[in-house]
Parts: C-alpha cells; structure tokens; sequence
C-alpha cells in the first residue's frame, strides 16, 4: 500500500524534474497578433524564419508559441497575462492593440513589438532613442517623403491627392496627418475620403473623382481587403492608383514603393535573437523598416490612364505584367 | 495556469461582469434587446481615456465615463419609447453611431495610458504587486455595484422597471409610467456598461476604438452561462451568478488558450470558447434527464 501511494508522487517528482532540466537550456518566445490577416501573419513567419537562421528553431531548441486575438481586445487583455504568466524569454507584440496590452500588463518581461506604425504616439516607447525599459521593436512607418516622389514620378503634373482610409485606423490615422503637413510644403494639396468599412471603399473612392488626379493609399486594414473595388473606380474614371504596399500592385495598382511585411517580420526576429542572446531590450535602438521595394503594373497604368517612364520600370524590383 | 494568468482571467472576468449586469438588466429584467453595449463600452473606454490623459481626476474621468454610458442607453430608450423605433433596430442604429461619436472624442483611434495614473495605481497598496492588487480592487467595485443593484431593484422604481419588463400593460394598469422606466432602465443598464469600459482602458493600456466589437455576446454569453451555474429567481442570486458567469467564461478563454497540447492552434479559439460554454450549458439539462430516468 505504502508504495502504491508512493509510486504517483515520485513519478511526478521525476517528471517535473525532467521537465525543469529541458527548460533550462531551451528559450522560449510568445508571439501575439490582434488578428489573423496576411501582413501580420507574414511577420509571424518572418518572425520563425530569423530565429531559425540565428539557431533558435521552433520545436527542437526553442519554445515558441502563438495566440491571435482573433480581433477582440477582452482576449488580447487576456493573451497578455497568459504569456507574461508563461515568463518566456521574449514577448512579440504585432500590430498596436497587442502591444498596448503586453506593455500595460508587465515591466519585466521582454517586448519586442512590430507592425506599429507609430510606437511613441501610442506610448509603447518614450522616445525612438534606446530606453532604459522592457520594449523595443520594429515600426512599419513609410518614409512618405520618397512615397510622395513615387506619385509625382506615376503622375508628373499631379496637383491633388486623393487619399482613402479608415478613420477608425490608429496606422492611417498617422498617415493621414503627416501627409496633411508633407503635401503643401510639395506643392501638392491632399483630398480626403474616409472608408470606416471594407464596403465603404467603392463609394468612397467615388466621392474623389473630379476632384483628385491621383489616389494614393497606405497599408490601411479596409482599403486593402478592398483593393479591387478601389481598381474598378480607378479604370473607370482613368484615375492611377499608388499603393505602400506590394501586393496591392498585383491587383491593379500603378506602382507602390512599399514594406514587405516578411523581411519586416525577420527583421524583428534578429532582434528577439539579439534579446534570446542575452541583450537587453532596453538597449537595443527601435527601428524602421530597412527594406523598401518598388513594384509596377504597367498594363494598370495604360488602363488607369498613366504612362510609366522607362527608368521608373527599369527601376523596380518586380513588373507585373 | 500560471497565477498570473489565473489573476488575469478574474481581473478581465470582474470587468466584464459589469458588462454583463448591464446585459442582464436590459434582456432579462427589461426584456429589451439591446445592442447598444457595443457602443457603450468603448464610449466609457474613449471618455474615461481622453479625460484621464488630458489630466483629470481618475475619478472624475471614470465617472463621466458611466454617466456618458447611461446617457447613451437613454437615447436608444427614447428611439424606442417617444420615436417608436423597433427596440433591436434602436439599439443597433445608437451602436453605429457611437463607432464615430467615439472617434469624435479620442480624436482617433487609439489613446494609450499606458504611464498615466489610474484608479488602480492611486488605489494600490504599497508593496503589493499590480496584478494582485487590480483583482482585489476590481472584485470591491463589483461588490459595490452588485449590492446597489439589488438594492435598486427592490426599492418601488426598480420593481417598477421590472414590472415593465415582464408585462407592460399590465405595469401601465398599476400606473406605472413604462416609457419612462425604460429609459431609466436602459441608462442603468448602459452607465454599468460604460463604467465597465472605463475599467477596462485603465487595465489595459489605453482605448481603441475596435474594443467594442464582440461585447454583447461576452456580456450575454456571461449572463446565460451565470445562470445555469446558479438557477434563481431572485434578484440577490441572480446578480451573483452574472458576475460568476462573466468569470467562468473568462477561465474558459484561459482553457482555451492552454489547449495548444491536443493539436489546437491559435485560429481555434474561438471555436475553443464556443464549444466549452455549449458544454457549460447542456450539462444541467444533461443531468437533469439524468435524475428523472432514475427510479423513485
């Protein structure tokens, strides 16, 4: 009887012994989006694929695992407690809401966000210098300077610029009023059309013809899964279309200089690397996306009624044709 | 479940149970299917955040947060009473409307918090961890709310709303002004929600405008699952298995979230959620066939 009874206990002696002793040498990372969508999920992946080339490959001698809030903050909320309570090595945030959480929730734990557009607006960081605290990350804001030389070299006498977006959007929030500051100071004026939904973007893109000579669009959630509505107003009204990001060229946009949301993911992923090595996040710089591509659609831009120079094509990492 | 997690399924389950009081006074006492909550929650969050962060009393700011959601509820009780606007469609034509009215008041999408004082850093004690000391304070709120209610709710105004709730003609024969008890019951019912949302911004780090979406069903789903734990018909115990429900149904998301090791990956969880409130829900009915087979 008295073994019997004993036999249990030592088995989960032994077993949690075990599992302390694998624990010791393995790290561990959790990752967390607000929702699942391909530029998030992208990161994600790009995410795996850098810790993987820097010797941390999930399931041998990394822990990794992920949570999508599947859009609701409550779960984001609670996906933040769950992984702080997990004490992994490194925490990736992507996109704000995600981060916001994680970052509200612990002092101690390493955040690494991505997919923010504007860390010291939603106060993920006090400044883009190196803190003295928990978080730093990679920000996928768009330098709109070199945006707005791409739409002036698509549409050489272009005046005025449409541009469509969520106002429920954090990210085109940002976008939106640097570019009401940029464009005058490019001699350029900016029209505005707010889409709060996907179905909105047709009708919104309707209001600026007449008005616009130009519509270009950021990485906004809405107008994106909307793309092709954007497209069908462009052709019609012979109005050309610049994205910020690539894949929207593949389905008709003229030209976007954009991110590409993979190298963006690997990106962050050398920098939870950085942090699995034993950095401090604290003193490792915030950054800005590094990697800008330049994609074009010629045959968008004959139907949209735009010509391409030579040198803007032979320029571009990809043609679509 | 690590404790931290443990704590954080109460924490975000007390807030919701404010939440869901709301809910259990619109559908159950009421009987008017309100819809409203979507809005109301991030209104509390938007008005309690933009105050907080613009330097107003914590205090202050979260009570301007619920009397904004009970002014809110009001309005979708007076498209119902005085415009004769069908309840559900009333509710849902002030839930869209609230989407830009909370942008009107962020001035965006999203206010962080995430350094700014709150109810709970003025409230923690010294030397007690934030995530211990959240739970605590939050299950006093609660505490208060629930007590308040039931006492509301027995006073001659609350049986009055109540009244409306179960049989309105026949609560107009008593002379009860029914329009009117709707419209108090609705802005009861709302101001919770709000206070709920305002609660919710300082836990988290800030308001965002997407934290409305999906909370009638959290609020809902916590007021049926509450009630199958805890079948009554008064007023003290129904209250009480609200809040119960509301963390119950927080524990099932942790559950959900830990039930990576049977194959299931992130994507799942909702389906995860639906699936362990369904089972919460038939097991009393399972059992209740149970013991009618049994021979007396």
């Amino acid at each position: 009887m008295k073994y019997l009874s004993l036999a249990p206990l030592g088995a989960v002696a032994l077993a949690l012994a075990s599992m302390t002793s694998v624990h010791a040498q393995q790290k561990s990372v959790a990752v967390t989006a607000i929702v699942e969508h391909p530029a998030l999920d992208a990161v994600r992946d790009g995410v795996q694929a850098a810790l993987k080339d820097a010797g941390f490959e999930a399931g041998k001698n990394l822990k990794w695992q992920y949570q999508s809030a599947q859009g609701n903050t409550g779960t984001a909320a609670q996906i933040a407690r769950k992984f702080i309570g997990d004490k992994p090595d490194a925490i990736v945030a992507i996109a704000t809401p995600s981060a916001q959480a994680v970052i509200a929730a612990t002092k101690a734990v390493p955040v690494v966000f991505s997919a923010v557009t504007d860390p010291v607006a939603a106060k993920l960081l006090a400044s883009w210098e190196p803190g003295k605290g928990n978080v730093t990350g990679v920000s996928d804001l768009l330098a709109l300077d070199k945006q707005m030389d791409l739409v002036k070299q698509v549409v050489p006498g272009a005046k005025r610029v449409g541009i469509v977006y969520n106002p429920g959007e954090a990210n085109s929030m940002v976008v939106v009023k640097q570019l009401q500051k940029l464009l005058p100071t490019l001699g350029l004026t900016l029209v505005e059309a707010a889409a709060p939904r996907s179905v909105d973007v047709s009708s919104a893109a309707r209001s600026l013809v007449g008005k616009v000579d130009v519509i270009y669009t950021s990485t906004d959630n809405n107008v994106v899964s909307a793309y092709e509505a954007l497209v069908k107003v462009g052709q019609d009204a012979k109005i050309p279309l610049v994205a910020a990001d690539t894949d929207s060229v593949k389905r008709g946009a003229v030209a976007a200089y954009g991110i590409n949301y993979r190298d963006l993911g690997e990106q962050t992923g050398r920098m939870v690397a950085r942090i699995l090595k034993g950095e401090k996040p604290g003193d490792i710089k915030p950054e800005v996306s590094t990697k800008m591509e330049l994609f074009v659609n010629p045959g968008a831009a004959q139907r949209q009624g735009a010509k391409l120079s030579d040198a803007l094509v032979k320029s571009a990492a990809q043609v679509i044709q | 479940m690590s404790l931290f997690s443990f704590l954080g399924a109460i924490e975000i389950g007390l807030i919701f149970s404010l939440v869901a009081l709301g809910v259990f006074i619109s559908f159950r006492l009421l009987r008017f299917p309100d819809l409203t909550v979507d809005g109301s929650f991030p209104l509390g969050g938007a008005v309690c955040a933009i105050l907080i962060s613009t330097g107003t009393n914590p205090w202050l700011a979260t009570l301007a947060a619920t009397a904004a959601g009970a002014a809110a509820g009001m309005v979708t009780g007076w498209l119902n009473v005085k415009l004769k606007i069908m309840d559900l469609l009333a509710s849902i034509l002030m839930m869209i409307a609230l989407y830009s009215v909370n942008l009107r008041i962020m001035g965006g999408p999203n206010v962080p918090l995430i350094n700014d004082a709150t109810l709970f850093t003025m409230l923690q004690p010294e030397g007690m961890a934030d995530y211990v000391a959240r739970p605590l304070i939050l299950a006093l709120i609660v505490l208060i709310a629930k007590l308040a209610m039931d006492w509301f709710f027995s006073t001659e105004r609350g049986l009055a709303i109540r009244a409306t709730g179960s049989n309105a003609r026949m609560a107009r024969a008593q002379g009860v002004n029914t329009g009117g008890m709707i419209l108090l019951g609705m802005a009861v019912s709302n101001g919770l929600v709000g206070l709920g949302g305002a609660l919710f911004v300082q836990t988290q780090g800030g308001s965002d405008i997407s934290m409305g979406i999906g909370t009638i069903v959290i609020g809902l789903a916590a007021v049926i699952v509450g009630e199958s734990l805890l079948p009554s018909r008064r007023i003290i115990y129904a209250t009480l298995a609200v809040v119960l429900g509301a963390i119950v149904y927080r524990f099932f998301i942790a559950a959900a979230l830990n039930s990576d090791f049977i194959g299931l990956k992130a994507q799942d969880l909702n389906l995860v959620t639906a699936v362990l409130v369904t089972v919460a829900l038939v097991i009393p009915q399972l059992k209740q066939k149970l013991s009618q087979r049994k021979p007396r």
